[in-house]
């Protein structure tokens, strides 16, 4: 089975505390650096609704967003263009844009320190119907692909996986571990895996 | 783009009907052609046009970054969808969506698509339809096979074609209603799709359905053709027909459309449209589109040789048994509610009568009530799609529709489940309170998505939505029922001409920087199938615009008589203190440091018209151009005020008088000492704006000029109200095409 068009979220801590508009500017301000190395177009305001995608940096290669989605706000990798590579490659190109992402966030001056992530719980989505159907199978095809990965990522600490039920949903594992992570370490810890091009 | 484009075909050979499936693969093989560079440019964008496939913003690959003009660099390189449109750059798919008819399994569909190919929103339009914005060309093949299984098409969405048959939500339900026009909406949408009479038209056509003359939901007087239910006695019996309008249309200049014939039977429906198509095809513009809408080849040929033409065509068909067919056909899918009828239960919260007073009405059906789900600006994401498909089975035999408000009509709810369905809705974001009142705000995409976007319609409509919303139930009642809809262009999407408080998106410079600003559109009435037009007032700054709201439905609220409708109450005062109540809003702040001018709600950027193309500096005569375009702007007004009190000749020659002071204003630029003559100033100004394309809008071409060319040419002298009020909509347009090309030629930044 072949993982594309992966989706990665890491949660916020103290949502409260975050103002969506205040990201907007950020964004734009990623668009006239190009930060991060990807193609980066345009920024797409959905405020307005309850428990939506909030603020989308649309890319050509991928999206990101501080997503709310599910009522849990979160910065958001939507990897859209086609990657080479094994799964694993492409799980690690999906969380290592979400962390780094995250991490500029964390240090934007003009958030003054208001989005912080916690590291302990991890989305992984894959946006793809065909390739990955939410079901049993797909479940079990992909069981030891998260394994290996989550088992870098976290450094063999234990962590507990749940699937979304609705066979409608995209195929998606959510990953919550034992102990908490900062960006930095997470991003460390995702190093250490064999390096891959990021730009697909 | 998608990794399993190539395998979705095989997945679903033979789950979709067979027509649509070969379409879609001729679709997808011109794609090819044009990579390989074997198609035309013009060619492949009215193919990708003709199944929905829209260009958007920043699509030639260039964008204002709010510094500078970013080139985006495409793996496909310079690879082209059509002209001056790069292949990689982002685009929207329109969905055809016919009569705003939707069941669940069609909504999860949605929501795939929404989620894998766009960015998991799908918008309703102010035409019923399904947007997707963002989608990569390469996707679009695999997308439409997905909604043809879903027994969707995106065919004719867009393009020179008859686009979605729209029609009333509450039809077959609602209370006033003649009779149920389902069916025949259904049954022409089916019949015009692909036709071959229909393939040749020089512009789009845009039919519509109401049940009834008195109340909006159709919009028949703001359409190509417009069809309301009606029924006369023939021999003691009750018969069914339908008023067709025809040559209705907002666009830059709105036509409120003629009566073709006031009793058409219904087996007459079909072939009477074929007709008035042959028609539109034979002896429609098609070189200039910008005259090429049926509107003007009715009011060129005048309505009664227009009839005259298509009873003539109409003898000429050979007889099609489709006809009525397709009718009978369409009346056989009758809905039926899943549940008993009952009562609605006395116990329930206030948040749920709030919601209960502005989002639910009683059907004809006793027992029954229709629920309609309020969407922000239209959008609603893919977990939403799911769950409302859950609630419209929990509830009903899936009977929804979109609505022209861009928002969901739920039909056949029993009253009973009132309750139990507002809170299915309301956890999911969709139990919102405020159903077609002041805080239900229509927007087109404007500067988000849309090429012509010139101001942030929908920034505009949030910043007036999160303050009215706050407020809403404590308003006076006859504030809480006006209609907000906003452009962000002249090109009336959003549907400004029939609001009781519309805006469309222009640009002034002041101060020497571009600041985005909306016209006030006053007089609209949305009902009676959209009435009337209302006419611009003033130009004020974007960020004036929720004071420009407070006070006029303050002194609404202040002055209005008992059961006096805005738009009668905008008529009593007159535009002339309305206006004056208004001027200080069209001035900037006094706070000299206050920059929040000069960019647009929701975006950070310095505003400007960069993204429509750039020019060179104007130098020195800034301000006496600014004087003459603003003496313009006062005539135009001027000629407003004349044709509300009648006198349209003087009205007509007054805004013709305004359009040559613009051009005057321009030619200045270059010729400080232009005589007062109007031949010798549209001499100047053809030569020196026109035929340079100076004054050319990247989109809009040369149009705005050719009005003015049209009205020295036929001396303005109008035999009717109605030319002497497109006069002065053309003349408004011009002026502001004027202060756009002023921002082009001398737009200094920010530092």
């Amino acid at each position: 089975m072949e993982f594309q068009h992966l989706n990665v979220k890491l949660f916020v801590e103290k949502e409260e505390k975050v103002d969506l508009e205040a990201l907007i500017p950020v964004f734009h301000s990623w668009i006239q650096n190009q930060a991060g190395g990807e193609l980066l177009l345009d920024v797409a305001d959905y405020r307005h609704i309850r428990s939506g995608p909030g603020v989308i940096l649309i890319g050509h290669e991928g999206n990101y967003s501080l997503d709310n989605t599910g009522g849990r706000l979160g910065v958001r990798y939507n990897r859209k263009a086609e990657l080479e590579g094994t799964n694993q490659d492409r799980l690690v190109q999906a969380t290592h844009a979400t962390l780094a992402a995250c991490r500029r966030l964390e240090i934007e001056p003009r958030l003054g320190g208001t989005i912080l992530f916690h590291g302990r719980e991890i989305e992984v989505l894959i946006n793809d119907r065909l390739l990955a159907p939410n079901t049993l199978e797909t479940r079990a095809a992909a069981d030891s692909e998260f394994r290996t990965f989550f088992s870098t990522l976290f450094r063999d600490i234990e962590y507990a996986v749940s699937y979304p039920q609705d066979p409608r949903s995209l195929f998606s594992v959510h990953v919550k571990a034992s102990q908490a992570f900062d960006t930095t370490a997470l991003l460390n810890n995702l190093n250490s895996m064999a390096p891959v091009s990021h730009q697909g | 783009m998608k990794a399993s484009n190539s395998l979705w075909k095989e997945s679903l050979t033979g789950k979709l009907p067979e027509d649509l499936a070969h379409e879609i693969d001729i679709f997808e093989t011109d794609l090819g052609l044009k990579k390989q560079g074997k198609l035309d440019e013009r060619l492949i964008a009215e193919t990708r046009l003709r199944r929905g496939v829209y260009g958007q913003r920043y699509d030639n690959g260039q964008r204002h970054d709010g510094k500078r003009v970013q080139e985006f660099a495409y793996p496909s390189g310079p690879l082209t969808k059509g002209p001056n449109t790069l292949w990689d750059a982002p685009g929207m798919q329109r969905i055809k969506i016919p009569a705003g008819g939707l069941n669940a399994a069609q909504l999860e569909t949605l929501a795939e698509l929404a989620e894998e190919y766009s960015d998991g929103i799908a918008h309703i339009t102010t035409r019923q339809d399904v947007q997707l914005h963002y989608v990569h060309i390469d996707d679009t093949p695999t997308l439409m096979r997905r909604l043809a299984a879903a027994k969707i098409t995106t065919r004719e969405a867009c393009g020179n074609s008859v686009r979605n048959v729209t029609a009333c939500p509450y039809a077959g339900v609602c209370q006033d209603e003649v009779f149920d026009v389902t069916p025949y909406a259904l049954a022409l949408s089916r019949f015009l799709l692909g036709h071959p009479d229909c393939q040749s038209f020089g512009r789009k056509f845009k039919p519509s359905f109401s049940g009834c003359a008195q109340h909006a939901c159709g919009l028949a007087n703001m359409h190509d053709l417009g069809l309301v239910g009606v029924t006369h006695t023939e021999n003691g019996k009750e018969v069914r027909g339908f008023a067709m309008y025809v040559g209705g249309g907002l666009g830059t200049v709105p036509y409120q459309a003629k009566l073709f014939h006031p009793f058409l039977p219904p087996e007459e429906l079909l072939p009477i449209a074929q007709s008035i198509a042959r028609v539109f095809a034979r002896l429609g513009e098609k070189k200039n589109r910008n005259r090429a809408r049926i509107k003007f080849l009715i009011h060129d040929l005048g309505i009664e040789k227009f009839k005259e033409l298509v009873w003539e065509e109409r003898k000429t068909l050979p007889h099609d048994p489709r006809w009525t067919q397709y009718v009978e056909m369409a009346k056989e899918s009758k809905e039926e509610p899943l549940r008993p009828p009952g009562e609605t239960p006395s116990r329930a919260s206030e948040a749920f009568e709030r919601w209960h007073k502005t989002n639910v009405r009683p059907q004809r059906q006793e027992g029954y009530s229709t629920v309609t789900t309020t969407l922000p600006l239209g959008d609603i994401t893919a977990s939403q799609l799911r769950a409302l498909a859950d609630i419209v089975r929990r509830f009903t035999r899936e009977t929804l529709r979109t609505t022209v408000e861009q928002n969901f009509v739920v039909r056949w709810v029993s009253n009973r489940d009132l309750v139990d369905i507002y809170e299915a809705l309301n956890p999911v974001g969709l139990g919102d309170p405020g159903a077609g009142n002041i805080v239900d705000i229509v927007a087109c995409p404007g500067t988000d998505t849309c090429k012509l976007g010139i101001s942030s319609s929908r920034g505009l409509a949030m910043e007036l939505r999160n303050r009215l919303a706050q407020k809403s139930f404590e308003m006076d009642a006859a504030v809480q029922n006006l209609h907000i809809k906003i452009s962000g262009c002249f090109n009336s999407c959003g549907q400004h001409h029939v609001a009781d408080l519309g805006f469309y998106g222009v640009s002034r410079k002041m101060a020497g920087y571009a600041v985005p600003h909306f016209q006030v559109v006053l007089g609209g009435e949305w009902e009676s199938n959209a009435g009337s037009y209302g006419l611009p007032v003033v130009a004020v700054p974007s960020k004036n615009i929720p004071q420009v709201v407070t006070r006029l439905t303050d002194r609404y609220v202040a002055i209005r008589k008992s059961g006096e409708s805005f738009k009668d109450f905008v008529k009593r005062i007159g535009k002339v203190e309305i206006k004056s109540l208004l001027e200080d809003l069209t001035r900037l702040s006094a706070d000299s440091a206050d920059r929040s001018f000069f960019s647009d709600w929701g975006d950070p950027r310095e505003y400007g018209l960069g993204d429509m193309g750039v020019g060179e500096c104007a130098g020195e005569v800034v301000s006496a151009i600014e004087f003459d375009l603003a003496a313009a702007e006062r005539e135009v007004f001027q000629a407003q005020v004349d044709l509300d009190k009648g006198n349209f000749q003087q009205a007509a020659r007054t805004a013709y008088l305004a359009m040559v002071h613009a051009a005057k204003a321009l030619v200045k630029l270059e010729l400080q000492d232009v005589p007062d003559d109007p031949d010798r100033i549209i001499r100047e100004f053809t030569t020196r704006f026109y035929d340079t394309q100076k004054f050319y809008d990247s989109f809009a071409g040369g149009k705005f000029a050719q009005y003015l060319f049209a009205a020295h040419v036929s001396s303005n002298k109008p035999d009717n109200p109605d030319s002497a009020r497109y006069l002065i909509d053309e003349a408004q347009l011009f002026i502001d095409a004027s202060h756009a090309c002023y921002n082009r030629l001398g737009t200094v930044s920010v530092a």
